[in-house]
């Protein structure tokens, strides 16, 4: 029987007893890009399809606030790094291994991207939007033009960004919890249900918010098979992984997981949703809010709770 | 060339001295540390085993920090010690969470440190400092790739092992059981 190990000379501040070097910023950085990459996947996905104005809110509206959406969790990125003043060091080099250097560089094509999209769909927002300068309204006429172009780069490379989000976590063997592939998709199906959600609020017509319920109710179930799996796959793992999955089944972060995620952020408002469809009165603002708040949720459950998970000593 | 470094667990007497003489060597700020001891005590009371370890980065051969890093600043370098160049660091941190050995830390300026296998001194053809302070004698560092380095000499002799080896990092510490 292992009685008791002593680690002497060492308390390394952000390191020790557990490692908790990241914290709030990352998380929250890891929400934004993931409901980012959902609403840009959305607009250009139906922009592909031909149903701009079928589903306006999705296309023209709410990529306005994807820009925004995206600068602060850059900012959020930019607070967390220790040495902040090198951060340009990441566009210096292209690493394939490294997910981090995957996702500087997706956002470097990404953060344009966004704002191009909002400034082709401006006036559908302000309709008397002058863009005062000539070479500015001759280059909003040339990108107008592209816009099947752009779309396509949109959608695929905001499905990258979709899954970074998760591979940024899931590429860390050291941490048990998070060694699972699974939260690749999980976190891009997360992200769409965030942008989902955020269509849903920003949607002025009925038939188009009913049809985004029927799509967050589809990814939400997906979501839920994910979880599952992912459990799955870590109880008939390596001890590691079944001390990591008990974090979550009896572990101090079994309450926030199953509260906020998955009770909170999934299964009320797929009742909710499908309430609504069933003719019930709900107002959309419950199971939006509710989806927003489950998919940042995630992010900190995770991002929280994988820093605890290590292998055994 | 193959750095690596060997541990007598047997002969090892956690005190500490590897620590100091690495704080002292390499300017480590107070509070932090770039080695440190690991005492395990297996059995009950009176059947009582102890093993005692001085740790530190592992210098693996498949270094998950080197991998990870989205600058380039961790690397390989000669013989296989892993560094970071401090300003090519933008302290993002992958690198500390990657590390199953919990290695690496943030330095109060902003990059990342960890051991270096004391480079500065290697290239004088000193040992790395906590190897030279050892007040037991028990580590061992050397040149894998030649047969007559001390460490080569010993992994011949002794029987040993590494630090979770099931993390598949390749690590270069051995310890000798």
């Amino acid at each position: 029987m292992r009685e008791e190990i002593i680690v002497s000379g060492r308390n390394n501040h952000l390191i020790d007893p557990h490692l908790h070097i990241w914290h709030w910023q990352i998380p929250l950085y890891l929400f934004l890009g993931g409901l980012a990459a959902g609403i840009l996947f959305f607009a250009a996905f139906f922009t592909l399809m031909g149903k701009e104005n079928k589903y306006r809110a999705a296309v023209k509206i709410a990529p306005h606030i994807v820009p925004w959406v995206l600068v602060v969790g850059l900012l959020a990125l930019l607070v967390d790094l220790k040495h902040q003043l090198y951060f340009w060091r990441l566009y210096t080099t292209i690493r394939l291994e490294s997910p981090m250097s995957w996702g500087a560089w997706v956002l470097m094509l990404v953060t344009p991207l966004s704002f191009i999209w909002s400034a082709i769909h401006i006036k559908e927002v302000f309709p008397n939007w002058d863009w005062k300068f000539k070479i500015l309204k001759d280059l909003e006429a040339f990108l107008s033009k592209q816009k099947m172009a752009i779309a396509w780069i949109m959608a695929v490379s905001s499905v990258i960004l979709g899954v970074y989000t998760g591979i940024l976590f899931s590429a860390f063997n050291a941490r048990p919890l998070w060694n699972t592939s699974i939260l690749g998709p999980l976190f891009l199906a997360s992200g769409l249900s965030a942008g989902a959600a955020v269509i849903m609020l920003m949607s002025r017509k009925h038939k188009e918010r009913k049809m985004f319920s029927k799509i967050d109710i589809g990814i939400i179930v997906v979501e839920l098979f994910l979880i599952i799996h992912m459990f799955m796959g870590f109880l008939a793992s390596t001890q590691v992984q079944i001390d990591a999955a008990e974090l979550f089944l009896g572990g101090p972060w079994t309450a926030p997981f199953w509260i906020f995620v998955v009770i909170l952020g999934m299964i009320v408002p797929i009742i909710l949703e499908v309430l609504e469809l069933k003719k019930f009165n709900i107002p959309v603002v419950i199971p939006a809010g509710l989806v927003l708040f489950g998919s940042l949720m995630l992010r900190f459950v995770i991002a929280y709770a994988g820093q605890e998970s290590r292998w055994l000593y | 060339m193959r750095y690596a470094m060997a541990v007598d667990t047997k002969k090892c007497v956690g005190c500490s001295d590897c620590v100091v003489a690495c704080q002292t060597e390499n300017g480590v700020p107070i509070g932090y540390c770039r080695d440190w001891v690991v005492e395990v005590t297996d059995g009950t009371y009176p059947q009582l085993e102890i093993e005692i370890r001085s740790e530190r980065c592992n210098h693996c051969d498949n270094s998950p920090c080197v991998r990870c890093c989205p600058t380039g600043a961790s690397h390989y370098s000669d013989g296989g010690i892993v560094l970071v160049t401090h300003n090519k660091c933008i302290g993002c941190g992958a690198c500390i969470t990657s590390c199953p050995y919990d290695a690496r830390y943030p330095h109060p300026e902003g990059y990342v440190d960890k051991c270096t296998f004391c480079i500065h001194r290697v290239k004088k053809g000193l040992e790395p400092a906590c190897v030279a302070a050892c007040p037991t004698k028990c580590m061992y560092f050397g040149d894998l790739d030649d047969p007559k380095s001390p460490v080569s000499e010993i992994l011949k002799v002794r029987k040993h092992k590494t630090l979770i080896p099931e993390a598949g990092t390749d690590p270069q510490l051995y310890f000798l059981i």
